[in-house]
C-alpha cells in the first residue's frame, strides 16, 4: 500500500522541460535587457574609460557628468542648451495634445456607440482604415492646410496634427468600451430625461476612469515618442525631445561623446519607460486595444 | 412647432452630429481628401511647390529608374519579410512559453515589452552605440580574446539592413508576444483538457488546434506589423541615416527627403502613392476577410 | 465490481481546501450524478478523476488499477465538456479521429469505431462538417462521440447540457439515458440541475463545500434527505420549513407557534430522547393535500390563500402557517382565489425533521 501511487504526482525537482523553458526565457530576457544595461553603464563612464574599456564593463569611476551635460549644455547644431529645451517643448506639446485628443475621441466614441446616426459607421470605418495609411501620404497636404490656417511650425500646429492622428485608435478604444456598457443604462437615463451631454458627463465619464487611463498611457507614449510630426510641424523652436536627441547624437560636428549621448538617450526614454513601469497591465491593455476589433 | 410635425431628419440626433464633427473632418478632409490630393498631384510636374501641370506617369517613370528608390524598396522588402517572419515566430514561441504557468510571468512580460514603450529614435541610437565597430560589441568581444571576431554590420553596404533588423526586432517582438499571449489566453480551457484526455502532446495541440484557432489574432497582428513596417522611418534616421551611401534607405525616408529637403514634391508624392498602393494591397484582403467574418456571425 | 474507487481524496490550492477527505465507490455500469450549487467542488472532483487536476492527497482507482499518477489518456476515460471543446478547425470526423490517430490506432479500426459511434449518435450526415456549421445539440453529440470512439469504460460528463436551451436539454437528456442503457458503462455526470440528476442517476452525490453530503438513490434523496440543505436543494418548489420545538411525551409532538403537529407516524432515524429540542419541520408542497380530501389526512388545519400561481399541469398556492411561509401544490384544474380560506392536511410520515442546530435528519 505504501508503494502504491498516493497523493500528488511526484515531480522531479529539476524537470528537464522546465529547465529548457526557463533557460529560453532567461536568455531572451538578457537579450532584451542588455541594451538598457549598456546605456546605463556607458552614461556613467568618462570618455577615456569608454575608449579603453568595453561596453559591458561597469564604470570604474562613476560619474554623473554626462547626465548633467546632456540635460544642460549638449549641443544640437547651433545651440548648446542641452536636452532640457526639448524636454519642455515635449511637455508643451504633450499636455494639450493628450487632453484635446482624448476629449474629442471620447465624445466621438460615445456618439458612435449610443447615438448612431446615418453614416456614422461609414465614417468610423474610414477612420479605422485611415489609420493604416502611411503618414507620408498625407504629409504634404497637411503642410498646406496648416500653413493656410497659419499654424504651421507652431505648437498649435503640432497639437492639431497629434489630435488628428490619435483619433482613430482612441475613438476605437472609447467606442468599444462604451459599447460594452449595458444599453439599459443609457435607456434608463434617457427615460429620466438626460440629454446627449448629460448622459455623457454625469453617467458615462464617472464610470470610465480605467479607459481614460488607458487612453492617457497610449497618447503619452505615442506623442512623446513621435519624431516625424515633430520635425515637420512643430517648427525649429518647438522641436520635441526626440528630434533634439537625434540632433545631439547624430550631429556631425565635434568629437562624439558617447557617454553624453547615452545619458541623453536614457533621459528621452525615461518618460515613456516610467509610464510603462507604473502602468503595467494597463499598458498592455492599451496597446492590445488597437488589435482587438470592435 | 406643431407637436405632431415630422422632425427634420437633418436635425435629428443633432448633438451627436455636432460631436462627431472632428471625426467627420478627419475622415473626409485628412484621410480621404489628403490622400486623394497626393495621388492626383503625383501625376504633376511639381518641383519645390505643387503645380497644376500634369505629366502622366513621368514621376513614376523617374521614380522606378532611381537607384535610391529601388534600393529603398528592396530594403523594405527584406526588412519586412524577415521581421514579419521572425517576430511572428519568436513572438508566438515566447507567448507559448509564457503560457506554461511559469513563475515571475509579470517580470518576464515587463522585460520583453519595455522596448516597445521607447521611441524608435531611442532604439536606433542605443543600437548604433552597441553596433559601433570601434567601441561597441565587436571591441568588447575582441578584448575578451577573440581577436578575429567581426560584428560590423553598420559600416558595410551588404549588412547594414541587418543592423536595422536587429534593432527593429528588439523593439517589436515583445508587442507581438503580448498580442499572442492575449490570444492564447482566449483559448477555452476545455479545449486543452479535451486534448489532454485525447492524449495529444502539447506541441501537437499548439500546431493543429490552437494555432488554427488563433488565425484571427495572427492576421490582425500581421496587418498591424506590416503597416508599421511600411512606415519605417525614425529608426533608419537614428541608426544609419540611410547610409553607408544609400545602402539602408527606405521609402518613407525617400518621401521625406524629396519633400522637405530636396524640394522635389512631385517625386515625393509619387513615392508616397506607391506606399499607399502597397498598404492597400495588404489591407484590402484583410478588410474582405473581416467583412466576410462579420457577415457569418 | 467496483469501477471507480476514490480513497481519502483531498485537493487544495495553497491554503484553500477545495476537496477534503473524500471517499467514493462507484459500481460498474453505474450512472452517478454529482450534484451541487456552483463552487461546491463537483467539477473539481470530476477533473481529479480525469487526471486533469493534480490531487493533494489520496488515491484514485479505475477498474481496480491505481491511476493516481496516470495521465488522463491512460486512465481509460472519455470526457464531455460544457463548452463542447470541439477542435474548431477540424471536421467532425477530424474531431473524432484526432486522438485515435495520435495514439496510433490502425486505420481500419478507427474507421470502424467512427462508424459505430456516429451510428449510435446519428451524426453520420455531419461527419464532413466543421463544428461552426453545427447546432448546439449537434455539437454536443459530436463531443459525446469523441468520448465514445475512445472505447473506454468510464464516461465523464462536465455539465454537458448547460449550454443548451431547455427543449434541447430535455431531448439530449433522454438520449444520454438511452446511451447509458445501450453501452452500460460507468458514467459520472456533473450538473447543477436537479431534474437532470433525478432523471438520469442511479445514485446522486450531493456536494457542498468540497464534501459529499449524501450519496443515495434519487428516490431516497428525495424522500429521506439526510440534511436540511439537501432537503431544500432537491425539489422545486422547495420544501416548506417550520421552525419549532419537538416535545416527546407519551407521543412526539411538534409545536410551532402554537400549531401542534402529532409526529408519532414519523419514522425517526435516531432516538429522540431529550425533550423540547428545537427542530425544523419540513414538508414538501406536493405532499400537502388541500380541499375536501384534507380531512382524511392525519394532520389537518385551515389556511388563508395569499397568492395563486397557475402552472398549467398544477397550481402552486402560497399561504402562511404558524407564521411561516407555506406553499402547496393543487391540481391544475382547481380554482382558488386569494383571500379564500382552505382546509389543508398532510401525513407526517412524508415529512422530514431536522435538528435545528446540526441540520441533520432526525
Amino acid at each position: 500500500m505504501t508503494n502504491e501511487p498516493f497523493g500528488p504526482r511526484p515531480r522531479r525537482m529539476l524537470d528537464p522541460g522546465r529547465i529548457i523553458l526557463y533557460s529560453v526565457l532567461i536568455v531572451a530576457a538578457i537579450y532584451y535587457l542588455l541594451p538598457l544595461y549598456i546605456m546605463v553603464m556607458t552614461s556613467m563612464k568618462g570618455m577615456p574609460e569608454i575608449r579603453l574599456g568595453n561596453i559591458f564593463s561597469p564604470p570604474v569611476e562613476v560619474t554623473f557628468e554626462p547626465w548633467v551635460k546632456a540635460w544642460d549644455t549638449a549641443c544640437t547644431g547651433l545651440y548648446c542648451e542641452g536636452l532640457k529645451v526639448g524636454f519642455w517643448n515635449s511637455m508643451q506639446i504633450l499636455i494639450p495634445s493628450v487632453i484635446i485628443s482624448i476629449v474629442i475621441a471620447s465624445v466621438n466614441g460615445y456618439a458612435l456607440s449610443f447615438w448612431r446616426f446615418r453614416g456614422s459607421e461609414v465614417f468610423f470605418t474610414i477612420l479605422i482604415f485611415g489609420s493604416f495609411i502611411p503618414y507620408q501620404v498625407m504629409l504634404y497636404p497637411l503642410v498646406i492646410i496648416t500653413r493656410e490656417l497659419g499654424i504651421f511650425g507652431s505648437l498649435t500646429g503640432i497639437i492639431f496634427i497629434h489630435t488628428i492622428f490619435g483619433m482613430p485608435i482612441l475613438t476605437l478604444l472609447f467606442r468599444n468600451y462604451f459599447a460594452s456598457l449595458p444599453m439599459e443604462l443609457f435607456k434608463a437615463a434617457r427615460v429620466d430625461g438626460a440629454g446627449f451631454w448629460g448622459i455623457f458627463l454625469k453617467i458615462l465619464v464617472p464610470m470610465s476612469p480605467p479607459i481614460f487611463v488607458v487612453a492617457i498611457i497610449l497618447q503619452v507614449t505615442g506623442i512623446w515618442n513621435d519624431f516625424l510630426f515633430g520635425v515637420i510641424f512643430a517648427g525649429t523652436k518647438n522641436f520635441p525631445m526626440t528630434v533634439q536627441l537625434n540632433n545631439i547624437v547624430n550631429s556631425t560636428q565635434g568629437v562624439k561623446e558617447y557617454n553624453v549621448n547615452m545619458a541623453a538617450t536614457i533621459l528621452t526614454g525615461a518618460v515613456p519607460l516610467l509610464i510603462y513601469f507604473i502602468s503595467g497591465k494597463l499598458f498592455v491593455r492599451g496597446i492590445a486595444a488597437g488589435a482587438v476589433k470592435g | 412647432m406643431a407637436d405632431d410635425a415630422k422632425p427634420n431628419p437633418y436635425f435629428k440626433n443633432l448633438n451627436a452630429k455636432v460631436a462627431a464633427m472632428p471625426m467627420i473632418f478627419t475622415t473626409l478632409v485628412v484621410f480621404v481628401g489628403c490622400s486623394l490630393w497626393t495621388v492626383i498631384y503625383s501625376f504633376s510636374a511639381s518641383r519645390s511647390l505643387p503645380v497644376n501641370e500634369f505629366v502622366g506617369f513621368a514621376q513614376y517613370d523617374r521614380l522606378f529608374n532611381t537607384s535610391r528608390w529601388n534600393k529603398s524598396v528592396e530594403n523594405i522588402a527584406i526588412y519586412g519579410v524577415v521581421s514579419l517572419c521572425f517576430s511572428l515566430v519568436v513572438g508566438f514561441v515566447l507567448a507559448a512559453l509564457m503560457d506554461q504557468k511559469i513563475r515571475f510571468e509579470n517580470t518576464f512580460r515587463t522585460i520583453y515589452l519595455y522596448p516597445f514603450a521607447l521611441s524608435f529614435i531611442v532604439t536606433g541610437l542605443v543600437w548604433q552605440w552597441i553596433l559601433n565597430p570601434t567601441l561597441g560589441l565587436q571591441k568588447a568581444v575582441r578584448d575578451m580574446g577573440w581577436e578575429s571576431f567581426s560584428f560590423d554590420l553598420i559600416s558595410h553596404r551588404d549588412t547594414v539592413i541587418y543592423a536595422l533588423l536587429i534593432a527593429g526586432i528588439w523593439q517589436g517582438t515583445g508587442f507581438v508576444m503580448a498580442l499572442m499571449l492575449a490570444g492564447l489566453r482566449g483559448v477555452d480551457d476545455d479545449i486543452w483538457k479535451a486534448a489532454r484526455v485525447d492524449g495529444i502532446p502539447k506541441w501537437k495541440t499548439y500546431l493543429f488546434v490552437v494555432i488554427p484557432m488563433m488565425r484571427g489574432v495572427f492576421v490582425t497582428t500581421l496587418v498591424i506589423i506590416a503597416s508599421g513596417i511600411v512606415r519605417l522611418y525614425d529608426l533608419v534616421v537614428a541608426l544609419t541615416k540611410g547610409g553607408p551611401g544609400i545602402a539602408s534607405e527606405v521609402p518613407a525616408k525617400y518621401v521625406y527627403d524629396f519633400m522637405f529637403e530636396r524640394g522635389n514634391v512631385g517625386q515625393a508624392l509619387a513615392a508616397s502613392t506607391v506606399m499607399l498602393t502597397t498598404v492597400l494591397i495588404i489591407l484590402i484582403p484583410w478588410v474582405y476577410l473581416e467583412y466576410g467574418q462579420k457577415k457569418r456571425v | 465490481m467496483k469501477s471507480i474507487e476514490i480513497k481519502d481524496l483531498a485537493l487544495s490550492f495553497g491554503d484553500v481546501k477545495v476537496l477534503e477527505h473524500l471517499d467514493l465507490d462507484i459500481q460498474d455500469g453505474e450512472f452517478l450524478v454529482l450534484l451541487g450549487a456552483s463552487g461546491c467542488g463537483k467539477s473539481t472532483l470530476l477533473n481529479c478523476i480525469a487526471g486533469l487536476l493534480d490531487i493533494t492527497d489520496g488515491q484514485i482507482f479505475i477498474k481496480g488499477k491505481n491511476v493516481t499518477w496516470k495521465e488522463p489518456k491512460d486512465r481509460g476515460i472519455g470526457m464531455v465538456f460544457q463548452s463542447y471543446a470541439l477542435y474548431p478547425q477540424m471536421s467532425v470526423e477530424g474531431n473524432l479521429t484526432f486522438g485515435l490517430k495520435n495514439a496510433g490506432v490502425p486505420k481500419a479500426e478507427i474507421a470502424e469505431r467512427v462508424a459505430r459511434a456516429s451510428e449510435i449518435l446519428q451524426i453520420e450526415p455531419l461527419l464532413k462538417r466543421k463544428p461552426s456549421a453545427l447546432s448546439g445539440g449537434q455539437r454536443q453529440r459530436v463531443a459525446i462521440g469523441r468520448a465514445l470512439v475512445r472505447d473506454v469504460d468510464v464516461f465523464l460528463f462536465d455539465e454537458p447540457l448547460s449550454n443548451l436551451d431547455a427543449k434541447l436539454r430535455a431531448e439530449l437528456r433522454v438520449e444520454i439515458k438511452r446511451l447509458h442503457h445501450k453501452l452500460n458503462n460507468t458514467m459520472i455526470y456533473v450538473t447543477h440541475d436537479q431534474i437532470e440528476a433525478l432523471t438520469l442517476a442511479d445514485r446522486i452525490a450531493i456536494m457542498r463545500g468540497g464534501k459529499v453530503l449524501q450519496l443515495d438513490s434519487p428516490h431516497t434523496i428525495y424522500n429521506h434527505p439526510a440534511t436540511k440543505y439537501v432537503a431544500g436543494f432537491i425539489g422545486s418548489p422547495g420544501m416548506n420549513f417550520l421552525e419549532g420545538t419537538l416535545t416527546v411525551g407519551d407521543k412526539p409532538v411538534f409545536d410551532c407557534n402554537g400549531q401542534q403537529i402529532d409526529t408519532s407516524r414519523y419514522q425517526f432515524d435516531k432516538s429522540t430522547n431529550g425533550a423540547n429540542r428545537p427542530i425544523h419541520f419540513g414538508i414538501r408542497p406536493e405532499h400537502v393535500v388541500a380541499g375536501r380530501d384534507a380531512a382524511e389526512q392525519p394532520f389537518n388545519t385551515e389556511i388563508e390563500v395569499e397568492v395563486v400561481e397557475p402552472m398549467g399541469s398544477d397550481t402552486l398556492v402560497w399561504s402562511q402557517m404558524a407564521g411561516h411561509e407555506f406553499r402547496f401544490r393543487m391540481d391544475g384544474q382547481s380554482t382558488v382565489s386569494p383571500g379564500e380560506k382552505m382546509p389543508i392536511g398532510f401525513d407526517p410520515v412524508t415529512a422530514s425533521l431536522f435538528d435545528a442546530e446540526t441540520e441533520i435528519r432526525l
